[in-house]
């Protein structure tokens, strides 16, 4: 016990004497939390709109104020003329036009079909989707109020009626959504590198035969080297959850308490993953690699920033080995769904074993006889 | 009573043989030379030794220990200094020495007479709260050395402990070690300097992972009929 607090106090005295340590430690994940959750964003908004009005008339204006009026964009030309619309789309200024053809009005009090073009930049697939679904909204709600006001149809004629209501994040807050995940990133990455580099680093510097040579347990050197990164993470975590609280106004329907209780066995999980990288590399490069390829992946497949269910099965199958993806599913039930033990107790189960067994093959992989 | 009992001892990395069965023993209190050539297998012996590493074949015992069966009793009783300087370069003088005084299990008392002693032994009152990096390299050596022995083995391994150092720091490297082993310490010690040589209990001479020769340095001369223990080197690595 005691060599394990020498240990402790050494690791503790290196990482607090190093000055670029504590802004890497603390201030950078901070820095992160609150600069992606502002802009890890799916909402689509001020969509640069370009609108080739031939018709020219008052019921072509009236269609284009509603455009105007909408949150979701910014009208930027209106043009008699099509073609210089299209090369702006060309050079990336306009994300959508509307084309509403010559006799646009007529046709509609004649009561015969009156098409609308609408062009949408489909280079990101969803942001097309979703601004093509604002701009058939608009144009659909034009068309449903054209026809009780100028045909006098009666308004329970026209369809029907869904009412759509939205649970657990009323108001589609984006960030209620994304703070508790891109938290999970944050803590993940600086655990995982910090204890990747770390037996690394004193192997590549030649101080790790030194404690070789001693009757140190290997127990004893992996609590040592563990301990105090996972103090540090601990403390990153919490700083997040009271910014997540506080900044963001996360609700937090469940239980902090088992977040924070979950989050502690999550960081042993992921630190026995960096200290079992460490044993399996040879200079700070090599695990620096690893550990990022790792990341990348786990995080990318997590859904953090897409839905799972909308992956294939072979990458849902990857999924049952990413850490990421159990703790962010973790965080996202208990802080925004409320739900208890009983609820996510099979997730919890996962990371608790999946930690022990990096925590064996960590200990395990790492030699003191070579 | 015999520190180090080596019987055919092999250890081969691939097809390489770094050590081709060696076999020798070190008594007690001795300062015991191991020389060779660079790449003659000098320091996989002395990591072998130190539990560091495990022989391919052979037999070990170091401080009565058996090298396979009892390698952490083994590492309670030697000290050991790398060749490459290994204490924590971003710590200080008394916390390297704290760190591992605690490491050997010292109480909180004798660490801190440790680091007393040590510091008066390196005449470094004014620089014990120096980052190591900071230091003179022939002091490092020292303190290196110091550190290796803080819980009083009956044997120190020592892998090239005055590689880069000048001659006055060398000459006074050695008075310690003389100091230690007259305390009845085993000194196990590798080195490239021949002036070095001289002044061990006895001397191998390692070439291409065999041990050519082992005796007293007088001994050597005379069998070699060389005046100094650098001619009989090079007659021998030269085969």
């Amino acid at each position: 016990m005691k060599t394990i607090l020498y240990l402790i106090q050494k690791e503790f005295l290196q990482i607090f004497r190093d000055k670029m340590m504590l802004p890497i430690i603390f201030a950078i994940p901070i820095m992160q939390l609150l600069v992606l959750s502002y802009t890890a964003t799916f909402e689509i908004k001020q969509i640069e709109l370009g609108i080739a009005d031939m018709d020219q008339s008052v019921t072509s204006a009236d269609l284009i104020s509603r455009f105007k009026a909408s949150p979701f964009y910014i009208v930027s030309v209106i043009k008699p003329n099509y073609q210089t619309l299209e090369e702006q789309m060309q050079k990336g200024e306009l994300e959508q036009i509307i084309y509403i053809p010559t006799h646009f009005e007529q046709d509609l009090y004649k009561g015969s079909e009156a098409p609308i073009q609408i062009i949408t930049d489909a280079i990101n697939g969803s942001a097309a989707s979703l601004m093509s679904a604002y701009s058939m909204k608009i144009i659909g709600n034009y068309n449903k109020d054209f026809l009780v006001k100028e045909m006098m149809m009666p308004k329970e004629y026209i369809n029907i009626q869904t009412e759509v209501s939205f649970w657990y994040n009323p108001d589609l807050n984006y960030k209620t959504f994304m703070v508790p995940g891109i938290l999970v990133l944050l803590v993940t990455v600086i655990g995982l590198f910090l204890s990747a580099l770390n037996i690394v680093k004193e192997k590549e510097i030649g101080t790790i035969e030194q404690l070789n040579v001693t009757p140190i347990k290997k127990y004893q050197f992996i609590i040592g080297k563990l301990l105090p990164f996972w103090l540090i993470a601990m403390v990153d975590f919490i700083i997040g959850l009271l910014l997540a609280r506080f900044v963001f106004m996360v609700p937090m329907l469940g239980s902090v308490t088992m977040v924070i209780l979950v989050a502690g066995v999550y960081l042993i999980l992921v630190l026995g993953m960096g200290l079992f990288i460490s044993t399996i590399s040879d200079t700070q490069k090599q695990s620096m690699f690893i550990s990022w390829f790792f990341v990348m992946i786990f995080i990318l497949l997590s859904g953090l920033f897409t839905p799972v269910e909308n992956m294939p099965v072979w990458a849902l199958w990857l999924n049952i080995v990413n850490p990421i993806a159990y703790f962010i599913e973790f965080m996202r039930l208990v802080l925004l769904k409320g739900s208890t033990l009983a609820h996510v107790y099979h997730l919890i189960l996962v990371i608790a074993i999946y930690a022990v067994v990096m925590i064996g093959l960590a200990t395990w992989r790492y030699r003191k006889v070579a | 009573m015999k520190q180090v009992i080596v019987k055919n001892l092999v250890k081969k990395f691939g097809a390489f043989v770094a050590n081709d069965h060696l076999s020798f023993e070190v008594e007690q209190g001795e300062i015991f030379g191991f020389l060779g050539a660079n790449g003659a297998g000098k320091t996989t012996t002395i990591r072998i030794l130190c539990g560091l590493s495990a022989p391919t074949s052979g037999e070990v015992k170091v401080a009565t220990y058996d090298i396979y069966t009892q390698r952490e009793q083994i590492k309670k009783h030697i000290g050991y200094m790398s060749q490459k300087f290994s204490l924590y370069n971003d710590l200080s003088i008394s916390e390297n020495i704290r760190l591992y005084g605690g490491i050997y299990g010292l109480s909180r008392k004798a660490i801190k007479e440790k680091i007393e002693e040590y510091i008066e032994k390196l005449q470094l009152k004014e620089y014990q709260t120096l980052k190591v990096f900071d230091l003179p390299l022939g002091v490092k050596q020292k303190l290196a050395f110091l550190v290796a022995i803080i819980h009083n083995p009956p044997i120190v391994f020592l892998d090239e402990p005055t590689g880069g150092v000048d001659p006055i720091t060398r000459r006074q490297f050695w008075e310690m070690l003389y100091e230690e082993a007259n305390n009845g310490k085993t000194i196990f010690v590798t080195t490239h300097y021949m002036d070095e040589a001289e002044y061990c209990h006895r001397v191998s001479i390692m070439v291409d992972g065999k041990i050519a020769a082992l005796d007293t340095p007088e001994a050597l001369k005379q069998k070699y009929k060389a005046d100094s223990i650098e001619k009989v080197f090079i007659k021998l690595a030269r085969g």
